[in-house]
């Protein structure tokens, strides 16, 4: 099911925009808007996947948690605009959360298995609804994507403002959002308790905090998060839906994750990095290297394979991730 | 949006998966072949502690083995004996599978990487591998379909049932189980996987069980039964390699796993219900109109269910 998917993952990516050819300075100037825009969807996951783990809780259910947000931002946008789109998949991806929430959080079972169901799940489930829905050939229903809205001022600094500032809102979201959940995760009491529980569950139970409900909610917030980088994939990139488009992002957001060291910044940091990898196949094309398309494509997933290794030096995961015990 | 067919829906199941003796051998035990070997691939990984989700993806290096070195050896020797050329393709299959495996083997001892997410990448990696060799280097000589050429028949597993497509794939399926019930039962090293597994800590602290190097060799044999399965599933059914060769085999594997309580003897009864499941969800589909994604729902909410029994009763390893 989710192997099948990685055919239809190409032909996403590709839409996501063209790169100027002929002029170098155009192309990477294209390169690194794709960056940015590809990378967007994954700082959602991402950030949403590190307040997740800094309570102790893995949602490898973070891939069912994106496709639920990218199917749920289709129904949504075309019913009643872009907007619920992405309220709608806020709410898929919370959902989806609570069911992975339920299992990991409340009734204590493996996160790791727990989470491979849950994204079994959620891509069984949009694979399902959207035969449903729109018909069983599945015919590509197309919506209007979010415009980029260039920042007035901002977006003519040279080199980096068009890639920065010309981009979507919900990109423009990330801007915001991680810098509150820094402030947030490391200033306030409630920050605070989260990383508490994730560290030394004992010693915040100790201080008054209730571990399983700060887990609990850390997952849903983690998959209203996730459910909108979903959104991003559908609104703000590709304009419609295809089975398993997540393509392996929640896993890839989970690496980001590590590398950004369990740091929101980090987190958005870290992202570029893998949009990078993914918008180099728009910088290779324009520039007609000759080498076939398939290595562009599993080009991610590689890059996943060595930051992971690369990131096990000197990284700190939560000392009790994964912990049942409590 | 029509209203499904609940009644004919399920009607289409039945008949799919049990509705004659030719379905009965032809699509469910067939299916259930790729699903009980990359299940008992997922069981001896996850007896061993190892959360292998990578099947799928040593699947497909297994049967692009089979199918690369099985046309290797035709096109070098013209005719093949077929008791040299299909022995050497499947062993070929599990070589692969099994090396696919150890780079998340390498991976996780040398740099502590989770296997789940190398797993799941090197799955991603292969297929877009295998999308690439059916298009490249192994396609068929024509060069029209993405697909690589028809396996002569030296390379065509032999039919186990005559009159239906159940091939001896399915025999090689049950004596794998058997012997892996038994590795793990009565042998040395199959208690030191299981002793590894169930408490990595007390195994290494009680001195004799080198934690590392038996959570690598589970990986590395889990490989190679997943590699085996993808290298039956070419020379047994498809007789080429092409992209959509497993539906999601290896992901399916993760619930004939659990569901069978990782037992490998166990994994032959989940294995042929889950074969029974996906050819009748192919029927549904067909007939009743039903997407077969429905059948990953299934699958979760088995997944879901052992661990909802498992929380009530610790499982002995």
């Amino acid at each position: 099911m989710i192997a099948r998917l990685g055919a239809a993952a190409g032909a996403v990516w590709l839409y996501g925009g063209s790169a100027t050819a002929g002029a170098i300075t155009g192309t990477i100037a294209g390169f690194m808007s794709a960056t940015v825009r590809t990378a967007t969807p994954l700082a959602f996951a991402a950030l949403g996947e590190t307040l997740c783990e800094q309570s102790g809780v893995i949602n490898i259910g973070l891939e069912g948690v994106i496709i639920a947000g990218a199917f749920a931002s289709l129904v949504g946008a075309g019913a009643a605009g872009l907007a619920s789109g992405v309220a709608l998949a806020a709410v898929a991806g919370a959902a989806i959360a609570a069911l992975f929430g339920l299992f990991a959080v409340i009734l204590r079972t493996d996160q790791i298995i727990a989470g491979t169901a849950v994204t079994l799940f959620g891509l069984g489930l949009t694979g399902t609804l959207y035969h449903w829905l729109y018909g069983s050939a599945g015919a590509a229903l197309s919506i209007p994507t979010m415009r980029a809205s260039p920042l007035p001022g901002l977006a003519r600094i040279p080199v980096i403002g068009q890639a920065l500032f010309d981009q979507s809102a919900l990109t423009y979201a990330v801007y915001v959002i991680a810098p509150a959940l820094w402030w947030w995760t490391y200033r306030t009491h409630a920050g605070l308790a989260l990383r508490a529980v994730g560290e030394n569950p004992d010693a915040a139970r100790a201080a008054g905090v209730a571990p399983r409900i700060v887990q609990w909610w850390a997952v849903i917030l983690g998959g209203v998060l996730g459910g909108i980088g979903g959104a991003t994939l559908v609104l703000a990139q590709a304009g419609t839906f295809a089975e398993g488009m997540s393509a392996g992002r929640g896993f890839i957001a989970i690496a980001v994750v590590a590398l950004g060291r369990w740091h929101p910044l980090g987190a958005a940091a870290a992202a570029l990095i893998f949009g990078a990898a993914i918008a180099l196949q728009f910088l290779f094309q324009s520039m007609g290297w000759p080498a076939p398309y398939q290595l562009f494509l599993a080009l991610p997933y590689v890059v996943t394979l060595f930051v992971l290794a690369g990131a096990a030096r000197g990284r700190r995961a939560p000392a009790a991730l994964g912990r049942r015990d409590l | 949006m029509s209203a499904p067919d609940i009644a004919g829906a399920l009607d289409a199941l039945w008949r799919g998966a049990f509705g004659s003796k030719y379905v009965i051998f032809s699509a469910t035990l067939v299916r259930a072949v790729p699903l009980t070997l990359t299940g008992l691939a997922v069981a001896v990984a996850f007896r061993a502690g190892v959360l292998n989700i990578g099947a799928e993806g040593q699947f497909l290096a297994g049967a692009t083995a089979a199918a690369g070195v099985g046309l290797l050896i035709v096109s070098w020797t013209h005719y093949a004996q077929q008791l040299v050329a299909l022995p050497l393709a499947l062993l070929a299959g599990a070589v692969l599978g099994s090396a696919w495996a150890g780079i998340a083997a390498w991976l996780r001892r040398r740099f502590g990487v989770l296997d789940v997410i190398s797993t799941i990448m090197l799955n991603f990696i292969a297929l877009d591998a295998v999308a690439y060799l059916v298009r490249g280097p192994l396609q068929e000589p024509l060069h029209i379909y993405p697909q690589t050429p028809s396996l002569p028949p030296a390379l065509h597993l032999p039919m186990l049932v005559p009159g239906t497509r159940l091939h001896v794939g399915f025999a090689i399926t049950l004596v794998a189980s058997v012997a892996a019930w038994w590795v793990l039962r009565a042998t040395a090293s199959g208690f030191r996987l299981r002793a590894a597994g169930a408490n990595p800590f007390a195994a290494a602290s009680a001195g004799m069980i080198d934690v590392g190097a038996t959570t690598t060799r589970a990986f590395l044999a889990s490989g190679a039964l997943a590699g085996l399965a993808g290298a039956i599933e070419v020379t047994g059914v498809t007789y080429a390699l092409y992209d959509n060769i497993s539906p999601g085999y290896g992901y399916t594997a993760i619930a004939v796993a659990l569901l069978a309580n990782l037992n490998p003897l166990g994994v032959i009864v989940t294995g042929i219900l889950f074969g029974a499941l996906s050819a009748g969800a192919a029927a549904m589909q067909r007939d009743a109109g039903v997407p077969a994604a429905v059948v990953s729902v299934v699958e979760a909410c088995v997944i879901l269910a052992v661990l909802l029994i498992q929380q009530r009763r610790p499982r002995a390893a």
